[in-house]
């Protein structure tokens, strides 16, 4: 999120798209009925059912899924061609005044520079013009016919109302009220959320929903003001905090990124990342990346990183792909890979096609689980009839179980969705044998350092060398854990403007990232979470809920990265002279010595207006990108393609390109794909609020609440199908099957999609062999085996099923 | 199951005055169905609280479920899928239990003296260990709410978490419920809440939005906010006008005082005519007739 | 009872039998029933083990009840037709009560207020069986819409109350006329007393003989 969850209450329109957030974010999905309660905010959900969040919906209008970019495609070009902008902010705060390289082209689908073996583009044409000074070029009036504004005009002006209800389905007149409601949210004191989760993540074009969003929010001048913003729903309660530690394949902790294999020499890899301002003035602040990087690696190494072995650049791994979760899995199928540690993760019930992961962890030497639950993974070997058909006999993978703790067994802190680190206490003590995560992978490390140093091996050093100064090494607890995040200083640090001031001890924990430094004499484990433990002790335990302001900055509850912040971009809710747009949503402001208000400054306090720094001080020119320039796979611009797996077979915006030309697909997955001749039915997956993935339905309560596998088909399908509510029915698609009851419902109705009616089949998917709930199938045996073109998340959301009565 | 027992105004088959001492707030739980998003974490909080647990059953075609209550779930979701106006598609989701009538049938209806007992602030709650499992609250009930467990042959419904409000605090759905549609205080409070929460919704154009405090039964300590006052039927069959009904007040009114009059009479009547008029004997003439 | 071997017949043995195992359930039913009807009855439910025994007993014995009423019934239906002699005999009825006979039309086995108690009784009970069928909460109630319950109930206690007012009058009557309850106890009644009460009756069994 770039807000948080209770500044939502701030809004005056709320859009629910691609989530459903009273379905599975009810408890935050309170701040959206305080602000329809309090603010009188008007909620706007737009889904292909009519969701638990469409119920207390003031407008609802349907879509086909998969098809949101071509909806707010069309959302972009009602509020261009009605004027509906915020001119000033848009003139300010993106780069709609920036002019855009000469070889930048899109025809028929396609952008310039496309690679069609590769699957992937040549990007060197997405960029800005660089003038004579250096600068990327701009035009202030907006005229010239390569500016970022005029190339978005012609890029969606293809998405008239007609366009967008032919391909989403949308009947034109709920669209048009769409638009028209957010278009109200141009004026300077009204502000428009976005609440989406993995309905616009687990697509093929995902990334690009959520971009296009985006670019909906900067035209209506509503990112970094109270009530506005990108809110992201995150779906555990602490993969913000996954995500910001780095876990994924290709992360360092706080948003660093890994080396590529080509990238072997330390300063090139740092000067690549260390992005200058390309307009003049600009804060720029991945200029600051070697200080985070260095603290990193003195976090890791300690003494051993210095500047002469360039903080121990050379151990760190070098990627050769990204090991995304598909690719593994891909690996492992072709028996690439033959051992798989697997924590606190269900893949088998996960991630798509089920009958490919199986074979895939069948090839396997070795799986080790560590999970509190006896998972579906964990016993992928083990028959359980029609729901896991699998001969143990033939599988010699060996599994390892250890039981670890949950989270309310153990100390620490979940980062929820608004980016605080909220701590929690232990309120019960583990069972049996379980042990915290950490003290597993501690004992999995410290006897592979003493098989090391008893045995040697190849490379050990990044092993060897590892700080690992823990009272008790078996067991770090959470605390020094979050101290080391934190970081410290490793030598008296002084005062920038006075070197006679000591503001830190050597050993003393820093403030925050701003104290952080290039030459080693810092340290801290992720940046972003630096300041959540200093000297005055743990911020994140932090319970004082006073709000001086009523607008739910709250700085005084947990902390929130970065520095406390509670809204991104926040300088971005001030017009350019440093006045609130919006002076009853003051979040800061200019006081004529510096930027202060009731949120931390996400701006140099001491930077005055009429300096001209921007206020999107991330990004080298210090704005808003309308044109992403080349950080997205498939295009600067946001195009709609159709799922990998499309009911109509065609894409009606240019035939030729289909589905997204820049994603990932291995070899034999295509083939995996279905047609809508066999498959007529457009199958989406989903969570329900009875249950919390395939945890829950190991308890009791929540099995109670929703016992049994279901399936949720239209009223007009059931009819054409002979189904009534309670038969049990087969859904199939071109990689398995699964059987479960029917959901008639007048929720999914059919919708009319160029020139054909398509029918959604909804496939909650909860159920599996394992736990106290009725056994059910996996519903990913469906799914398809392709993901997103930049994240490789899968495409869950849409894909082709057929259906029959059983 | 109850803390108290200074402020009960009325108690089951009881005819003498009860322990009333202590006067208490009138309350009210209000459950404002335009804010409910039908999330289940009321039901699940009301087993958790009360420590029951209904059985893992099946999915039967809908999303409800448990389907209905039983004397395990005092509280379940009901949705209904309503279309007031072709195409404009209502998913009204509503917390079903019971209503705490001001007037309660349940407690009228009860045979077993002090089973169902009224507290002053107007929770009605059943004290299990009393109840005799006829049935009779069952059939009293306006709503259709007590359900007879076959384990015990006791009837079990909603206690507004008498425990807990006896405690000074809220009943644990009211805790639980995340989006606030279900709260809790004294009635007056809550009618006035609701008030707010109409106005916003005749704002947004539910020109009929109201509250259902049904008369019938003198009003309810749980009361709803309805998009749709004027046809609470549509909410998965909320009664329009809930009483007690006729035959129900007919069987523990009028037909109590009448017929035990009537025994009395009878009784009464009897011994009045063998005083007066002496016994039916054989006549001294046939007995004479007989004794030659 | 004097062995009289003038003495008639006037029940067998199985209709004593019969009329006593109904009378027994009967009574117990009332108690039961007055128990769970007012709360000034309550405390007749100790005579049950309680009120949860008392609800539990409740039923059971209704089924006690149709079954020996129903054998009752089968034995004197057709002793019970009423003729057009009974309805003269009814019509002065309140003149016997207050100690005239004279102008009472002669009275065969049964007379017509007896005949007239069988039918209401045999009416009442076939209202609270099918009443109580449906307020049978342990069987049968969920089977019934709940309107039909509360329905069931008025009818089920004003057909009881009902009831126990016409077996009040049975049990007087039989007080006031004496020696109806031996007859009922021993089977057999004087002449003398055949005569006064059964006229008919009596000439039936002697043809007018002493």
């Amino acid at each position: 999120m770039t807000n948080h969850w209770v500044d939502i209450k701030n809004a005056n329109v709320i859009v629910v798209m691609g989530g459903n957030a009273a379905e599975a974010h009810p408890c935050g999905f309170k701040w959206v009925t305080e602000a329809k309660a309090h603010n009188h905010a008007t909620l706007l959900v737009v889904d292909p059912r009519f969701t638990r969040s469409a119920s207390v919906a003031d407008y609802y209008a349907p879509i086909r899924t998969g098809t949101d970019i071509a909806f707010l495609g069309g959302v972009i070009n009602y509020l261009l061609s009605h004027d509906k902008i915020q001119h000033e902010y848009v003139k300010a705060y993106t780069n709609a005044t920036f002019i855009v390289n000469e070889g930048y082209k899109f025809d028929e689908g396609l952008f310039s520079g496309y690679d069609e073996p590769g699957r992937k583009y040549d990007k060197s044409t997405w960029s800005y013009e660089i003038g004579a000074d250096g600068f990327a070029a701009v035009d202030e009036t907006m005229q010239h016919p390569r500016c970022v504004l005029q190339l978005l005009k012609q890029h969606y002006s293809r998405y008239t109302p007609e366009a967008v209800s032919n391909i989403c389905g949308t009947p034109k007149d709920a669209f048009l009220k769409v638009c028209e409601t957010i278009a109200t949210t141009s004026a300077p004191n009204r502000a428009l959320t976005f609440m989406y989760a993995l309905g616009w993540t687990q697509h093929s074009v995902g990334s690009q929903m959520i971009r296009t969003a985006a670019m909906v929010q900067l035209l209506l001048g509503n990112m970094g003001v109270a009530g506005g913003g990108m809110n992201a729903l995150r779906g555990h309660s602490n993969i913000q905090g996954l995500t910001d530690l780095g876990l994924l394949s290709d992360l360092l902790p706080g948003y660093l990124t890994l080396p590529r294999e080509n990238e072997t020499d330390y300063q090139a890899y740092v000067d690549k990342r260390t992005q200058k301002p390309v307009r003049p003035g600009q804060m720029s602040y991945w200029q600051n990346y070697p200080k985070f990087h260095v603290s990193l690696m003195k976090s890791w190494y300690g003494d051993t990183a210095t500047r002469d072995n360039n903080w121990c650049f050379d151990w760190l791994p070098k990627l050769d792909k990204v090991y995304d979760v598909l690719q593994v899995f891909e690996l492992m199928f072709h028996g690439k890979l033959n051992g798989y540690v697997c924590q606190g993760f269900n893949p088998l019930a996960a991630f798509p096609n089920r009958a490919k992961l199986s074979k895939a962890m069948s090839q396997l030497k070795y799986l080790v689980v560590i999970d509190p639950l006896a998972t579906e993974t964990s016993c992928f070997w083990e028959n359980h009839g029609e729901f896991n058909d699998v001969d143990p006999a033939t599988i010699q993978t060996e599994v390892i179980r250890l039981p670890s703790t949950c989270f309310a067994e153990e100390n620490g802190s979940l980062t929820n969705s608004g980016r605080w680190l909220q701590w929690h206490y232990k309120g019960a003590e583990p069972p049996g044998e379980a042990k915290p995560d950490v003290d597993i992978i501690a004992g999995i490390f410290l006897k592979l350092r003493e098989l090391y140093k008893k045995e040697g091996g190849a490379f050990p050093d990044a092993l060897m060398n590892l700080t690992w100064n823990y009272r008790i090494p078996h067991a770090p607890s959470p605390e020094e854990l979050a101290m080391e995040y934190n970081g410290k200083a490793l030598a008296d640090l002084t005062d920038p403007k006075d070197p006679t001031k000591v503001v830190l001890k050597k050993g003393q924990q820093l403030d925050g990232f701003a104290q952080l430094k290039d030459d080693g004499t810092t340290s801290s484990g992720c940046w972003i979470y630096s300041g959540a433990w200093t000297e005055k002790g743990n911020m994140m335990a932090r319970r004082d809920n006073s709000d001086p302001s009523g607008l739910g900055n709250t700085l005084n509850w947990a902390f929130a990265w970065p520095a406390n912040r509670r809204v991104l971009y926040n300088r971005a809710s001030c017009d350019p002279s440093g006045k609130p747009w919006d002076p009853k949503r003051t979040l800061v402001y200019w006081d004529g010595a510096k930027w202060t208000g009731p949120d931390v400054p996400d701006f140099k306090a001491d930077s005055p207006p009429s300096e001209g720094m921007n206020p999107f001080i991330m990004q080298a020119e210090g704005v808003g990108r309308l044109f992403a320039l080349d950080k997205m796979a498939e295009g600067p611009f946001p195009e709609h393609y159709e799922p990998f797996e499309t009911p109509i077979d065609t894409n009606p915006l240019h035939p030729k390109v289909i589905s997204n030309p820049a994603a990932r697909v291995f070899k034999g997955d295509l083939e995996a794909f279905g047609k809508g001749k066999e498959y007529p039915y457009a199958g989406t997956t989903y969570r329900l609020t009875e249950h919390f993935h395939f945890w829950t339905k190991h308890t009791k309560l929540s099995s109670i609440m929703q016992p049994e596998q279901f399936v949720e088909i239209g009223e007009e399908l059931a009819k054409e199908k002979g189904i009534k509510a309670g038969d049990r029915i087969k859904v199939w698609s071109h990689r398995g099957f699964i059987k479960a009851v029917a959901v008639v419902t007048k929720r999914i109705r059919p919708l009319t999609v160029n020139g054909q009616t398509v029918h959604h089949v909804g496939i909650p998917f909860h159920w599996g062999f394992k736990g106290v709930a009725k056994s059910g199938y996996l519903a990913n045996t469906l799914t398809p085996f392709v993901g997103d073109a930049n994240t490789q998340t899968p495409e869950f959301k849409s894909f082709l099923v057929n259906i029959e009565k059983v | 199951m109850a803390l108290q027992s200074l402020d009960i105004t009325r108690r089951s088959a009881t005819t003498t005055p009860s322990p009333g001492q202590r006067r208490t707030m009138e309350v009210a739980k209000l459950i404002d169905v335009t804010k409910c998003i039908g999330c289940k974490a009321c039901q699940v909080a009301c087993m958790e609280w009360n420590d029951l647990r209904d059985d893992v059953g099946i999915n039967h075609g809908v999303l409800d479920n448990p389907t209905d209550l039983t004397e395990n779930s005092w509280t379940v979701m009901r949705y209904a899928e309503v279309e007031l106006e072709p195409g404009k598609l209502e998913w009204l989701i509503r917390k079903d239990g019971c209503m705490h009538c001001a007037n309660p049938g349940c407690l009228k209806a009860c045979p077993a003296p002090g089973a169902v007992v009224q507290y002053s602030n107007g929770i009605v709650d059943f004290h299990e260990e009393n109840c005799i499992g006829c049935g009779y609250c069952i059939t009293g009930c306006p709503f259709n709410i007590p359900r007879l467990s076959q384990k015990d042959s006791k009837v079990y419904k909603c206690t507004l978490c008498s425990d807990r409000v006896a405690a000074g605090l809220e009943p644990a759905c009211v805790k639980t419920c995340p989006t606030g549609a279900i709260v809790f205080g004294s009635k007056e409070a809550m009618l006035h809440h609701a008030e707010e929460r109409i106005a916003d919704l005749k704002s947004r154009g539910f020109a009929k939005a109201g509250i259902y405090d049904p008369k019938g039964v003198d009003g309810t300590h749980v009361i709803y906010v309805l998009h749709h006052a004027d046809k609470p039927e549509i909410y998965s069959g909320l009664p329009k006008d809930p009483s007690i009904g006729a035959m129900v007040e007919l069987w523990k009114g009028a037909t109590k005082p009448l017929a035990s009059l009537a025994l009395g009479a009878v009784a009464a009547g009897a011994f009045i005519h063998y005083v007066t008029k002496g016994p039916n004997e054989v006549s001294e003439e046939i007995e004479k007739e007989f004794e030659e | 009872m004097k062995r009289d071997p003038d003495k008639l017949d006037r029940y067998t043995a199985p209709e004593r039998v019969n009329h006593w195992l109904v009378a027994f359930a009967f009574i117990l039913l009332a108690l039961s029933g007055l128990a769970l009807f007012h709360p000034a009855f309550y405390p007749l439910s100790q005579l049950f083990g309680g009120g949860v025994w008392t609800r539990i007993l409740h039923p059971f014995i209704g089924v006690a009840l149709i079954f020996s009423f129903g054998s009752m019934f089968f034995r004197f239906r057709k002793l019970c037709v009423l003729t057009p002699s009974d309805w003269e005999w009814l019509r002065h009825a309140r003149e016997m009560m207050g100690g005239d006979d004279r102008n009472m039309p002669e009275a065969g086995k049964l007379n017509g207020g007896q005949k007239l108690l069988f039918w209401l009784l045999a009416a009442c009970m076939t209202l609270l069986v099918l009443s109580g069928i449906v307020m049978w909460r342990a069987y049968f109630s969920f089977l019934f819409p709940p309107a039909a319950i509360r329905l069931a109930a008025v009818v089920h206690a004003a057909t009881g109350a009902g009831m126990i007012s016409l077996i009040m009058g049975h049990i007087y009557l039989a007080i006031w006329t004496k020696e109806s309850i031996g007859a009922m106890l021993y089977g057999k009644v004087r002449r003398a007393w055949a005569k006064q009460h059964h006229p008919a009756w009596f000439r039936e069994m002697t043809g007018g003989r002493k």
